[in-house]
């Protein structure tokens, strides 16, 4: 328990010193927000009376206070631009990233897993080498690239989706999720490729540990031995692995949104960012860094509880 | 391929003959007929529309905050004023049943049309058009939400039929403004859009879409479209795509290449942008003080040619700030410069500036045609020895350097007429004290006439002052001014009735299917 608690104490201190950093991150970005609100109507009449009204004049410790004070108590401000609550025009945008995130890690799971297991059978072989090569490949193409790869090969060329023309949920929910695929499949590949370098090494280790002779002696498969016994075992550091790759899929969708054009958290936190607009970048920023550290956390909280030596450290 | 231009021409020219024709007709109940002469094409009842457009309104929508001009377009159907412009730019009463002004030209009477009643069902009372006109001047807050309001002196209702409007000094103009939205008495548009216009707000998603609904107890003649969702496709090629997909059915703006790849399954609607589309000059930057230079520069620039390649030859040339919808304030000084290389080289001579100058020009890169103007503009300077370097940036750039801080050499760049259609509203950032002018511009004579226009109080007398105006800007050539780009709408082959304003609007409330 005392671990758990040193954790989210740690949890906390991290959100807090990310607050401060984005809120300062404005304070020194050259840029006004009344510059897009006030377009070609700008006077410096009329930005100095529309700074006052957004008490954008107030010191920066009472603004970054005021501010904190209100997302603590549920009140994330009102965009500029938009001129709405955040709190609204993030509602439709998290459940797109969200849903986007979900579907691209269950991708890497059901890609990685079998993939593994598949190439640690054939260890050695003529394919194992090639698939190595072939993994090695996916793992350093940047997902924005493989996304403009998918977006002229399926898209353009196949016409499998049509590029661009994002299917919102209540439109229609398998449009919606079929448009998803290619997005999602983008992100997974490389950190598919990851997982299965990872757990592939991770099972021919374990492979070789006393147990796995115990297992063969016992008259199983090959086959058999690797299901259930090693990938049992071999999956424990993997775990720790996919539950950073979780943080880093939500985080990499925001490029990805772009590629695509899915009206997600990462096209609006861009459009924010050069519009000024504070309140939905802090906004956007806090949620995504509370993903992150959280899911880190229930990492750190799994693998303790997976392997007890972590408690004593 | 001249022919095929010339057929395209034809077609385009007989296809907004249709789309002319099959326009709705004003008055209130009127019983649609096919027009005669027309194969029987009617207007249908009822139906959705899906319109597509390029830009995001990453904007206000509160009516008396909005500022981008594609945030106007889309509410122009929700909310409506005490007047609103037609399609011929004459003001016609809306909310207010009729109007007076005063002979000093600074009060301005207007009667409440019984009736009208507001989206929440409510009927609009002397009250809220108090509190409409009170908010937008900011007479509370000390601070107008629209520059112009600052001349209002007092709004006040004299009986509960009866608001009379006071403005500081003589400013006959000033009417063109009451187009501004009249909302709900203490109503507060962010917590809800109420206005009076045919179709009331629906829903927005942000970087998504915008729905609007039709208005069933509208005061004037009722919409014919149930429901039209504005989506925001910001990619060009993604748009034109979309309407071949069937995704959305009208989208206005567009180039001529993009109507081109459309097939026959759409109308082309052509009218103009109402932008005044020119390369602004910064006249306090070294070579650009001198008149004469900028008289080359304007010399030197075949608009013709730009028209060409821009558009194919659609769109009017222009020769100073104002473009023809607005009919007698428009002083046509088109061919005030023409191209002649020859006067361009000895007026660069005459300046001193013999072997030419390096010039800089900054075009925003999310407007395809301005950028696209400057590289044209670019070459056809090199006639004359003035290098220029095309220096695209973001618009959010472009509003701070070039804007505000008019840290620019020569920008290529359209002003539209903002919030009301006025005269004024073009011309008032030529101005030498104002806080919009870009170009650093600075003539008295030019103050002198703007100030006579803006107080005058007989129309005979504004309209001579702001055509001098527009002499004099053509005369000291404070920008090369370019053209009012050609804007085509296309529509699937069912639906009519789109009509052009002089104004950056789009009228949906008389667009319908046809039969």
């Amino acid at each position: 328990m005392k671990y758990i608690a040193r954790k989210a104490m740690a949890m906390l201190v991290t959100l807090f010193v990310i607050s401060v950093l984005a809120f300062l991150a404005f304070e020194v970005l050259p840029g006004d927000p009344t510059t897009k609100m006030l377009g070609t109507d700008w006077t410096p009449e009329r930005a100095a009376a529309l700074r006052e009204e957004l008490g954008l004049n107030a010191p920066t410790p009472e603004r970054y206070l005021h501010w904190l004070g209100g997302f603590f108590g549920g009140d994330f401000g009102v965009s500029y631009s938009y001129g709405i609550p955040v709190g609204d025009l993030l509602q439709g945008k998290l459940p797109v990233t969200l849903c986007l995130s979900l579907i691209a890690f269950c991708m890497v799971v059901v890609i990685s897993i079998p993939v593994a297991l598949f190439l640690a059978r054939r260890e050695g072989s003529a394919l194992d080498r090639v698939c190595s090569v072939i993994n090695q490949i996916a793992m350093s193409i940047p997902p924005f690239f493989i996304g403009i790869i998918f977006t002229s090969i399926f898209g353009l060329a196949l016409r499998l989706f049509v590029a661009g023309s994002f299917v919102s949920a209540e439109e229609s929910l398998s449009g919606f999720l079929a448009y998803l695929i290619f997005p999602a499949l983008s992100i997974a590949l490389p950190k598919s490729a990851m997982t299965v370098k990872l757990l592939r090494s991770s099972i021919l280790n374990e492979m070789g540990e006393d147990y796995v002779r115990t297992a063969y002696s016992r008259g199983n498969s090959r086959k058999t031995v690797l299901r259930r016994h090693v990938l049992r075992n071999s999956i424990i550091p993997v775990i720790t692995f996919l539950a950073v790759t979780i943080a880093d899929i939500v985080a990499g969708s925001i490029i990805i949104e772009q590629v695509f054009n899915i009206p997600g958290l990462g096209r609006l936190l861009l459009l924010s960012i050069s519009n000024r607009d504070f309140p939905v970048v802090l906004s956007i920023i806090m949620i995504i860094a509370t993903i992150v550290i959280f899911v880190n956390f229930l990492a750190d909280v799994a693998y303790q509880l997976v392997d007890p030596r972590i408690r004593l450290k | 391929m001249k022919v095929c231009k010339r057929i395209l021409t034809l077609l385009l020219a007989l296809l907004m003959l249709t789309a002319v024709l099959c326009g709705c007709k004003d008055g209130k109940s009127a019983p649609v007929e096919p027009t005669p002469g027309v194969s029987a094409t009617e207007p249908v009842r009822g139906g959705e529309l899906t319109v597509g457009i390029a830009q995001d309104l990453d904007d206000s929508l509160d009516p008396h905050k909005m500022t981008a001009a594609g945030t106007r377009e889309i509410l122009f159907n929700v909310f409506e004023g005490l007047v609103k412009p037609d399609e011929n730019g004459n003001l016609i009463p809306a909310v207010a049943s009729s109007y007076t002004i005063a002979e000093t030209g600074d009060a301005f009477t207007f009667t409440l049309r019984d009736g009208v009643r507001f989206h929440n069902g409510s009927e609009v009372t002397v009250g809220d058009i108090v509190y409409s006109i009170s908010r937008v001047a900011g007479l509370d807050t000390g601070t107008p939400l629209i520059a112009a309001f600052s001349a209002v002196k007092s709004v006040e209702a004299t009986d509960d039929r009866t608001v009379v409007v006071k403005t500081q000094t003589p400013y006959l103009e000033f009417l063109s403004y009451l187009t501004c939205a009249v909302i709900p008495e203490n109503s507060d548009p962010a917590d809800g859009l109420i206005g009076t216009g045919p179709f009331s707000f629906s829903e927005r998603k942000a970087q998504e879409s915008i729905v609007i609904e039709r208005f069933d107890d509208y005061w004037g003649q009722p919409a014919y479209l149930d429901k039209v969702t504005f989506k925001i496709i910001e990619n060009a090629n993604t748009l034109v795509m979309s309407l071949k997909s069937g995704a959305i059915d009208l989208c206005a703006h567009l180039t001529t290449a993009q109507a081109a790849e459309l097939g026959s399954d759409f109308n082309i609607a052509e009218g103009s942008m109402n932008l005044v589309q020119a390369m602004y000059l910064n006249n306090a930057y070294g070579p650009l003080q001198d008149v004469r230079v900028r008289q080359a520069l304007c010399c030197a620039v075949d608009r013709e040619a730009i028209l060409g390649l821009i558009n194919d030859g659609r769109g009017s040339i222009l020769g100073s700030s104002m473009y023809p919808a607005f009919g007698k304030y428009y002083a046509d000084l088109s061919t005030y410069y023409t191209k002649d290389i020859d006067r361009a080289k000895q007026l660069l001579s005459d300046a001193g500036y013999a072997g030419g100058f390096d010039l800089e020009i900054t075009a925003p890169m999310n407007y395809q045609i301005h950028v696209d103007t400057a590289q044209v503009i670019a070459e056809q300077l090199k006639a004359i020895g003035v290098n220029c370097t095309i220096n695209t940036v973001e618009w959010s750039t472009w509003l701070e350097k070039v804007y505000q801080n008019r840290d620019y050499q020569a920008t290529v760049v359209g002003f539209d007429t903002s919030a009301a259609m006025t005269a004024q509203s073009l011309l008032a950032r030529f101005e030498s004290t104002s806080g919009k002018n870009v170009c650093n511009f600075s003539s008295a004579q030019y103050d002198e006439r703007y100030a006579a226009a803006i107080a005058s109080t007989d129309e005979a007398g504004q309209v001579a002052a702001y055509q001098d105006c527009q002499q004099i800007l053509a005369e000291n050539a404070a920008a090369v001014y370019v053209q009012d780009p050609c804007d085509l709408v296309a529509m699937r082959s069912n639906i009519g009735g789109y009509r052009f304003y002089p104004i950056y609007v789009m009228d949906l409330s008389c667009v319908s299917y046809m039969k």
